[in-house]
């Protein structure tokens, strides 16, 4: 979207809501929200408020979906109507489809599938308000669904993205800046390694920002991560 | 493929490919533009055995609220089962509208094309541009043939003459080139073991688990990426892919008129 | 295990190291990684010996050979019969392994028929999860009326307690005949089935909270007395 030409998104080192270039927005996570659900979370990142919702592991209809000797993990990732600024139809679009995609490639690297030979996971995420950053925030609500589920995973996956706003790399955009922003850079990482299991980008960077860009985003996965260990330890208190 | 086969192949492919290639090597590319004559731009690409054909279609349509000024642009891809036996038909399934988003991604965030420039009447009537990628035979990196294709295609494309009541008329000599000014490459490396295989074949696709498109510009900019697969990357992985996109898509892009 | 069970477990989350040494042994809801042990599930993290295992505090009930099962027929084959077990895995009941002897071409329901409850002994489960059953087996039997809860699967080693002194003191208590199945099925047949129902369900709301034990003691105590009055 074209950027009106008085509008400032930094203003002396400082965002629109008063954010520093490398502050996250505030982060609420809580898990086992959904009753009826076997595991389940529920993520806030400044206005993005996402639930996600785990179902198995269970068997796979259709029949021709399951594999022999292992799991598989389907994620469906929707987007409420009343979610965004216009209403939307509800229903699967392509963005949704390809970002169901994302999700799920995120956090397949971390499961033990083999422990459930034919079954499926099954993953929901809801995303009933969005401010940017809805893929980050699905990906995090998403890992503490899962592991409040009981499936076994190496790691939880925590999720951020950094941008470009005004020549300057930021952490962590939210609407304006995501659409008045010159780049887009969503990261996944598996906590407690460097690897990287989602990374995406929409916009220009050369290569000295694109280092920038995502050492960034992985430094603002690890400040997620201890949010999401705390929500977990929570759950239990 | 058997298991035992991806097993195989799993153990060895990193330290030889099936048809010798090296890790960094790309497979032949062969560009043909032109061909279909009732599109406004067309393209064929065959990246080794993969063939790709990209139509770009023109009509007149309303711009989008926030941009009245501006031309729009869709693009679509169709895995059309005579490419793979595995490719159902139907509408796009997640692997379809994955590869349009990625290659949509590579044109719209570089502004290859100048949508300022598409504008008939503001608010009313502007030029859409539609990117129709047709997979005819699928022998791996399909990302990047369809990317190369709609490239080739854009450049290709020639914008209809509208007659005095803002019709288009097809059948009147086309009125000038589609504005294109950047040249997105998509680049992508398939990831086994630890190792980054460039432009993947079909076979290797079946073994390798994670695959990162590292789309560039001309200036040597990145302008789109994309990780897919059930596998991770590193943080030197996206370096040398980076690189690798920079070194191929200067080459590529002599291929281009 | 040592004294009581809450004593030296820790809560962890996957992904968090629980202990560092080559020493150490992976036990379940664990794996290795170099010369440290990390927690695959959240649960309660323990030693026995040399072996490091995590207590779930969730999931679903995976079948083991071993286990008894509170299962419901949910299908009479010409062979067999196929029984529900609060898992996404189904199992089979072979006619070789019931008590009775059953004729050649008899109708299989005169034996069990659909919707029948049984308490089961599981005799194997193959690589691919096909689980057998058997009702030869001294604890095995039919089971009739009564009520059937739930509790999450992972649970019922602490539903049951050390050397059976939870679940005997709620049979207790409840005055109920109470059958605990691995599968996370509990079957009770008594004076108060509501108060054991209601006990069952302290349990697994708060199986990873230390005294436990004393909590459904005061529990029953209160429900006891209301009773009485």
């Amino acid at each position: 979207m074209k950027k009106p030409d008085d509008m400032k998104l930094i203003v002396k080192g400082k965002r629109l809501d008063g954010r520093k270039l490398d502050e996250i927005r505030p982060v609420k996570i809580e898990a086992g929200v959904l009753g009826r659900a076997i595991g389940s979370a529920y993520v806030e990142v400044g206005g993005t408020k996402v639930i996600a919702g785990v179902h198995g592991p269970r068997g796979v209809y259709p029949k021709y979906l399951e594999k022999q000797g292992r799991a598989i993990l389907r994620v469906k990732y929707s987007m409420a109507p009343f979610s965004v600024n216009d209403r939307k139809r509800p229903g699967p679009d392509r963005r949704s489809v390809e970002l169901s995609k994302m999700i799920k490639h995120a956090l397949e690297p971390v499961i033990f599938f083999d422990e459930f030979p034919q079954l499926s996971i099954d993953l929901f995420v809801e995303v009933i308000q969005a401010d940017a950053g809805t893929r980050a925030a699905s990906i995090v609500a998403a890992s503490v669904a899962l592991a409040d589920a009981g499936i076994p995973m190496r790691a939880l996956v925590s999720s951020c993205a950094a941008g470009k706003i005004e020549g300057k790399i930021v952490l962590d955009l939210d609407g304006p800046e995501d659409n008045y922003g010159q780049a887009d850079l969503p990261v996944a990482v598996i906590d407690g390694t460097e690897e990287i299991s989602l990374l995406q980008l929409d916009g220009e960077l050369n290569e000295k920002e694109l280092k920038e860009a995502v050492q960034l985003a992985v430094s603002g996965c690890r400040v997620i991560h201890d949010k999401q260990k705390e929500a977990l330890r929570r759950r239990y208190q | 493929m058997t298991k035992q086969t991806k097993q195989y192949l799993k153990t060895f492919l990193d330290k030889q490919r099936l048809d010798r290639r090296r890790a960094d090597e790309q497979r032949p590319l062969e560009i043909e533009t032109g061909l279909i004559e009732r599109a406004e731009g067309s393209a064929k690409v065959k990246l080794g055995n993969t063939e790709v054909l990209v139509g770009v279609k023109l009509d007149v349509g309303t711009p989008f609220p926030d941009s009245p000024d501006e031309g729009v642009i869709i693009v679509n891809a169709e895995l059309s089962p005579i490419a793979d036996p595995e490719f159902e038909s139907g509408p796009p399934r997640e692997n379809a509208i994955e590869l349009a988003r990625v290659v949509d991604r590579g044109i719209r965030e570089s502004k290859s094309i100048e949508l300022g420039k598409l504008c008939i009447d503001s608010g009313e009537k502007v030029w859409m541009v539609f990117m129709d990628i047709y997979i005819l035979n699928n022998e791996g990196n399909l990302v990047d043939a369809a990317g190369i294709a709609t490239i080739a295609a854009l450049l290709n494309a020639r914008l209809p003459k509208l007659d005095k009541d803002g019709n288009i008329d097809r059948d009147a000599e086309p009125d000038g080139k589609l504005p294109v000014v950047q040249k997105p490459i998509p680049v992508t490396v398939g990831k086994i073991n630890s190792t980054l295989l460039a432009d993947p074949t079909e076979k290797e696709e079946e073994v390798i688990e994670t695959k990162l498109t590292v789309t560039t510009l001309e200036n040597g900019n990145v302008c789109a990426m994309q990780k897919s697969g059930s596998g991770t990357i590193t943080a030197s992985d996206l370096e040398y892919a980076f690189e690798l996109s920079r070194k191929t898509g200067k080459e590529i892009r002599k291929k281009l008129n | 295990m040592t004294k009581d069970d809450k004593e030296d477990s820790k809560l962890v989350v996957p992904g968090e190291e629980i202990v560092s040494g080559l020493d150490y042994l992976v036990g379940a809801g664990t794996y290795r990684k170099g010369d440290k042990i990390y927690a695959k599930v959240i649960g309660l993290a323990k030693t026995s010996g040399r072996v490091v295992f995590v207590i779930p505090l969730n999931g679903i009930y995976m079948p083991k050979r071993g286990d008894y099962v509170i299962g419901e027929i949910s299908y009479v084959s010409f062979s067999n019969w196929k029984v529900e077990i609060n898992s996404p895995y189904d199992a089979t009941l072979p006619i070789s392994e019931i008590e009775e002897f059953v004729e050649k071409s008899a109708d299989l329901s005169k034996y069990f028929k659909v919707g029948d409850l049984i308490f089961a002994g599981v005799v194997s489960v193959t690589e691919g999860k096909i689980v057998q059953l058997t009702m030869k087996d001294s604890k095995a039997r039919k089971l009739y009326g009564g009520k059937v809860v739930n509790i999450t699967p992972t649970k019922v080693p602490r539903l049951i307690g050390k050397a059976g002194t939870m679940i005997n003191m709620i049979k207790d208590k409840t005055k109920c005949i109470i059958s605990v199945g691995q599968n996370g099925r509990v079957w009770m047949k008594g004076e108060k089935e509501n108060l054991a129902t209601d006990a069952i369900a302290l349990i697994d709301k708060f199986s990873h909270v230390n005294g436990l034990t004393d909590k459904v003691s005061e529990f029953l105590e209160k429900g006891d007395k209301n009773e009485k009055a």
